[in-house]
């Protein structure tokens, strides 16, 4: 029972990876694989702080800022200097990686011992429960503490779910989502498309980045290595949500991004169950979002032959 | 209000592709009035369009729109003055988007974009009311994506669009080439409509000379780049689509004689 709480708490921390892949590459059609980078940068901004002991809210928002800042650069990488979409990423991510380096001081910091929002939850968790430690849900020993996290990361998904979706019906949201759908017409409205790109990549990497330092403090560590083909496990996420809502409206894709990224998480944790040796995650992960890529066009293909027959 | 001072563009230039599309165009255009221009293909009709809607710099000359030089504004700046429909009645609309939603961009073009709610009722309301005046039945479908509606309801909505704030200029270019007849006759006479209405200052590029005859108060014809023909008032009031296709047939005779005479005297003297 542990195990599948645990699944489910780290799939809604990832959904905000899969939020912030789903700005880029669904509303911008901007392949950002900034993300490798600034998830990690997220986890050791965080961290570090945590590790200094400021508040675990406090750290979280820098973690959230320090993305913004990544998504900046790569934004102005490419409309600034004109440099490819996926070369601007790649040099940030590249270099994130340094940054990383020199925030965390060494490859590795643990967080034993050190009060983050995961320790926090639980002890709000413990204190509403009067002291007990576990309860039976349907027959399954559940523990407070592991509940109360989970609990903790549905309110906050909730929470930066919420406030997305108000920021994408505002003025400027829709603006954002229309530089992505049709870039002549909002320039013929008199948005400046750059800015829109920029401004759109930084809110998108800010949540990427709160993600993972979520994830470091739910881990208990933040490692320089963790971002390593994150930007996949979102898009998988992202393209899992679409099949499950299968609709375009904006507030039912974040919740598609949200349900895909939690079952994605699923699908995961029962493939390593059955024996997935853990080395071949990232490959099976790519061969899955291989698949989920190519399999609409081969269903679109062989329809319109049997329209044809 | 629009003043446009001997500009030129060349495309490839330095290029063994290079092509002069616009060479020493001038043209001043008065308050309300509506200038038509016809040309052949290459003529320069749209690159015209396009260079006073600031789609690219031009190389030389300047353009001034409600009096400001604009002439090194990018597009989305000169987006303040200017409203826009396009031949591509897919560009000029958000297809993901709702109607709604695009209205809502519309109504705010030009001016800044904060956190301010973008479908206020008051503006849904104002919306509903100008949108059943297309006569579509759109007003019922306000929510529904703009992708999932006809070429014709597109342009519609996008004139409805740029005219939504009162523009300093409109430009159309060429906005009922890729309608359907009857589609067509229903965007022009909205477009009538609303430039009577509103008293815009016009500038349109067609194809048809059936419309150039019929519409507007000026026409301009074009022809590699320049412009060769200026017909106002009383002339152009008297103008026949017989006539435009007439002055069409002496450009391509004096284009041929170009080119005969230029063997002859090559056999002649090279």
């Amino acid at each position: 029972m542990s195990l599948l709480i645990g699944t489910f708490t780290i799939g809604f921390i990832l959904s905000l990876l899969a939020l912030g892949v789903f700005i880029s590459f669904r509303i911008f059609a901007f392949p950002d694989i900034t993300a490798d980078g600034s998830i990690t940068l997220g986890a050791a901004v965080a961290a570090t702080l945590l590790a200094h002991g400021v508040n675990p809210a406090l750290a979280s928002l820098a973690a959230f800022a320090a993305g913004l800042l990544a998504g900046t650069c790569t934004g102005t990488l490419h409309t600034r200097f004109k440099i490819n979409s996926l070369l601007s990423g790649i040099l940030v991510m590249t270099a994130l990686y340094s940054v990383n380096l020199h925030v965390m001081r060494r490859s590795n910091v643990p967080l034993l011992s050190v009060n983050t929002l995961v320790t926090q939850a639980e002890r709000i968790g413990m204190r509403f429960t009067g002291g007990v430690t576990s309860f039976k849900l349907t027959g399954w020993d559940v523990s407070v503490r592991d509940a109360s996290v989970l609990c903790a990361m549905v309110l906050a998904v909730a929470l930066a779910c919420t406030l997305l979706y108000l920021f994408l019906r505002t003025n400027l949201g829709m603006a954002m989502r229309a530089t992505g759908d049709n870039v002549h017409m909002i320039r013929a409205l008199g948005v400046n498309d750059s800015t829109m790109i920029v401004f759109g990549l930084a809110i998108s990497n800010g949540l990427v980045a709160l993600s993972g330092a979520l994830l470091a403090q739910y881990q208990g560590f933040a490692d320089v290595g963790m971002g390593i083909g994150m930007v996949v496990w979102g898009l998988a996420s992202v393209i899992i949500g679409e099949a499950l809502v299968g609709s375009n409206q904006v507030g039912l894709t974040l919740i598609g991004a949200v349900m895909g990224s939690v079952l994605f998480r699923l699908m995961v944790a029962v493939a390593l169950r059955w024996g997935l040796s853990p080395n071949d995650l990232k490959l099976i992960t790519a061969v899955f979002v291989f698949f989920a890529l190519i399999v609409p066009q081969f269903l679109r293909k062989s329809r319109l032959r049997s329209a044809h027959a | 209000m629009l003043e446009v001072q001997a500009i030129a563009k060349s495309f490839n230039a330095g290029t063994p592709n290079e092509v002069r599309s616009l060479r020493c165009v001038s043209l001043r255009l008065e308050p309300g009035s509506w200038v038509i221009i016809i040309g052949s293909n290459g003529s320069g009709k749209s690159t015209f369009l396009n260079a006073v809607a600031g789609t690219f710099f031009v190389d030389e000359g300047s353009i001034r729109i409600a009096g400001k030089d604009v002439t090194a504004w990018p597009e989305y700046a000169r987006a303040k003055f200017v409203g826009r429909v396009f031949q591509n009645p897919f560009s000029g609309t958000s297809p993901n988007l709702s109607i709604r939603e695009n209205l809502s961009l519309a109504a705010r073009r030009g001016r800044a974009r904060g956190l301010g709610w973008g479908l206020k009722s008051s503006l849904v309301e104002k919306m509903r009311e100008e949108v059943s005046r297309l006569n579509m039945g759109l007003e019922h479908r306000l929510e529904n994506a703009i992708g999932s509606l006809s070429g014709g309801q597109r342009q519609a909505l996008t004139l409805l669009m740029a005219t939504w704030l009162r523009p300093e200029l409109l430009l159309l270019d060429e906005h009922t080439a890729a309608l359907d007849p009857k589609s067509a006759d229903i965007l022009i006479a909205l477009t009538e409509q609303v430039v009577a209405r509103d008293k815009l200052t016009t500038l349109m590029v067609t194809h048809s000379m059936q419309q150039a005859a019929s519409l507007g108060d000026r026409l301009i014809m074009m022809h590699r780049g320049q412009i060769i023909h200026d017909f106002q008032g009383a002339e152009k009031r008297r103008i026949r689509p017989d006539d435009l296709l007439t002055r069409f047939e002496e450009v391509r005779r004096a284009e041929q004689l170009d080119q005969t005479a230029a063997q002859m005297l090559a056999e002649k003297y090279i």
